[in-house]
């Protein structure tokens, strides 16, 4: 029972992990860059949906699943503009330049989203309501699984099986592979590189919205440093699934996070992260293009 | 008015001189053939011609307009298609895929009519189609690089190296292609380093060497050039 209860802990903290990872691989795989700033989008999403709530439920009477839903939707948007906006600004000036100048962009971009929501909205943590409560108990209270975790798993397959489609049968998600393989033969289909790069911005970027939602709702401390290790972690789960892969990220993401739970409860709740990242390595060891990415050696 | 013009463009790569003073021009209903020795700057006119490339100083005109600051992926919807050297087709994606995006600036509803018109050239994609396109020997992959340049219904094709690396039976196949989508109202601009077969279909060609365009004529007159035979014919 009590391995249950850990591996549903695990289930829960690895769909976040596979959502966001899931913004970092598309990304990464049409854009060729590491989006740091990825994480503090998060804890955007989350400030966003901790505000609406408050304001929306508290102000206007309204149930408070519908709040709730109000939030979420708000965050997603806020955070999809932002998406765009940190593409457009910061990073399209850098197209054409060497991938570390990008990196070192996206990291100042981290710091400044961070500082930013510091001034903004203070040092002092908020205590984020969930925005669903209770468990279900199951075998008489022996295992209670909370509706969080519930929705959690359901949302994160949710995105994954519409990512999945939406690459593999529509016209923008088909762009955005030939960009991903090659951004100068699909310029020359008539594909705009630009607005494709956008696109996958904003898909990542409300992803990272819902995350943010789900990972406070999960662990109700917000700060603005919120974002940056479940960030690390998203991004080593997409590593770790082979990154540029969208069910390599969803796998990646579910075994980082089940990885850690059983961690925490059977070996030392200090070494989970050591434990964690020692798995990665070894992984990368074994399979350097991750559990499931593709090693495509060039063809001249 | 010829349908391309090319007028003293300089191509820089960096502080690299790639294309000097680069002009020639392209008529409709032509073929007409870029040759030269490997970096003469063909492949880099192309790319130039289709917008992957800037050129600094000069102007290229399609059809009387201008293309120097038209993005790439416009020039493709104004009728110009280009075959990229390697044919740089998306490995991952099945042939079928690779055809649609090459009808990425048309309408939905003409997809399916354009794709069935490269199967009738192209029976072996046909048989291919839900292959991932890696998978592909290296003569279906150029084929696969042609019928998705045609899928966007150009007036121009622009092919780089169609023959490159494949055995002679299959060059011969590709020319044949080359010129049936040449009889069916494409106008063509190849760049090729097989001269002699260049040469046999083109109408006019140019000689390229290190940047700049040394020679031009019809193809029958530069196929009897003293100096075109010793250095690109091998006689």
């Amino acid at each position: 029972m009590e391995f249950l209860s850990y591996l549903i802990s695990g289930l829960n903290l690895g769909s976040v992990y596979a959502i966001i990872a899931l913004g970092y691989t598309m990304v990464y795989g049409i854009a060729k860059m590491l989006n740091f700033a990825h994480g503090d989008v998060i804890m955007v999403g989350g400030f966003i949906s901790y505000y609406a709530l408050d304001a929306v439920f508290k102000k206007s009477g309204l149930p408070f699943w519908f709040s709730a839903i109000i939030a979420v939707v708000l965050a997603m948007i806020v955070c999809t503009v932002l998406g765009v906006l940190i593409e457009g600004l910061a990073y399209r000036p850098l197209r054409a330049a060497p991938s570390l100048a990008v990196l070192i962009t996206a990291i100042g971009v981290s710091y400044f989203l961070q500082n930013s929501a510091l001034l903004i909205c203070g040092a002092q943590f908020k205590t984020y309501q969930s925005i669903i409560s209770g468990t279900l108990n199951l075998f008489g209270g022996g295992l209670s699984i909370p509706y969080v975790s519930m929705l959690t798993v359901v949302v994160c397959i949710v995105i994954m099986v519409g990512l999945t489609l939406f690459t593999s049968k529509t016209k923008m998600g088909k762009a955005m592979r030939a960009c991903s393989e090659d951004k100068g033969a699909a310029q020359l289909m008539g594909i705009n590189v630009n607005k494709t790069i956008s696109t996958t911005f904003a898909i990542g970027s409300a992803l990272a919205a819902i995350a943010g939602v789900l990972l406070c709702s999960s662990f109700p401390i917000l700060k603005p440093t919120t974002g940056s290790m479940p960030g690390i972690k998203a991004f080593t789960a997409a590593v770790f699934g082979g990154i540029g892969s969208i069910p390599g990220a969803f796998l990646g993401g579910l075994l980082l996070g089940i990885i850690e739970s059983f961690a925490k409860a059977y070996i030392s709740t200090q070494l989970a992260n050591t434990i964690v990242f020692a798995v990665l390595i070894i992984v990368l060891l074994v399979r350097p293009a991750g559990l499931l990415g593709k090693y495509v050696p060039e063809k001249v | 008015m010829s349908m391309l013009e090319v007028n003293n463009i300089n191509v820089y790569y960096g502080s690299i001189h790639a294309i000097k003073n680069i002009s020639f021009r392209v008529d409709a209903g032509e073929i007409v053939t870029l040759i030269g020795a490997n970096g003469a700057g063909k492949s880099t006119t192309l790319q130039t011609i289709s917008g992957l490339l800037r050129s600094k100083t000069g102007l290229i005109t399609f059809q009387g307009k201008p293309l120097g600051n038209i993005p790439a992926h416009k020039i493709v919807s104004m009728g110009i298609a280009q075959v990229p050297e390697g044919r740089r087709i998306f490995q991952q994606m099945t042939v079928e895929e690779n055809i649609e995006m090459g009808a990425y600036t048309r309408p939905g509803s003409e997809i399916a009519k354009s794709m069935e018109n490269v199967f009738l050239h192209f029976p072996r994609l046909k048989e291919r189609r839900k292959q991932i396109a890696g998978t592909l020997s290296g003569g279906e992959q150029q084929m696969l690089a042609m019928g998705r340049a045609m899928m966007s219904k150009p007036q121009l094709l622009m092919l780089d190296e169609p023959s490159m690396g494949l055995s002679p039976i299959l060059v011969d196949e590709i020319f044949e292609i080359i010129k049936a989508f040449h009889e069916s109202g494409t106008t063509i601009l190849l760049v090729e380093q097989n001269a002699n077969k260049a040469l046999s279909v083109a109408d006019r060609a140019y000689v390229l060497e290190t940047g700049s365009v040394t020679l031009e004529g019809s193809a029958l007159s530069l196929m009897h050039n003293e100096s075109v035979k010793k250095a690109y014919l091998g006689e």
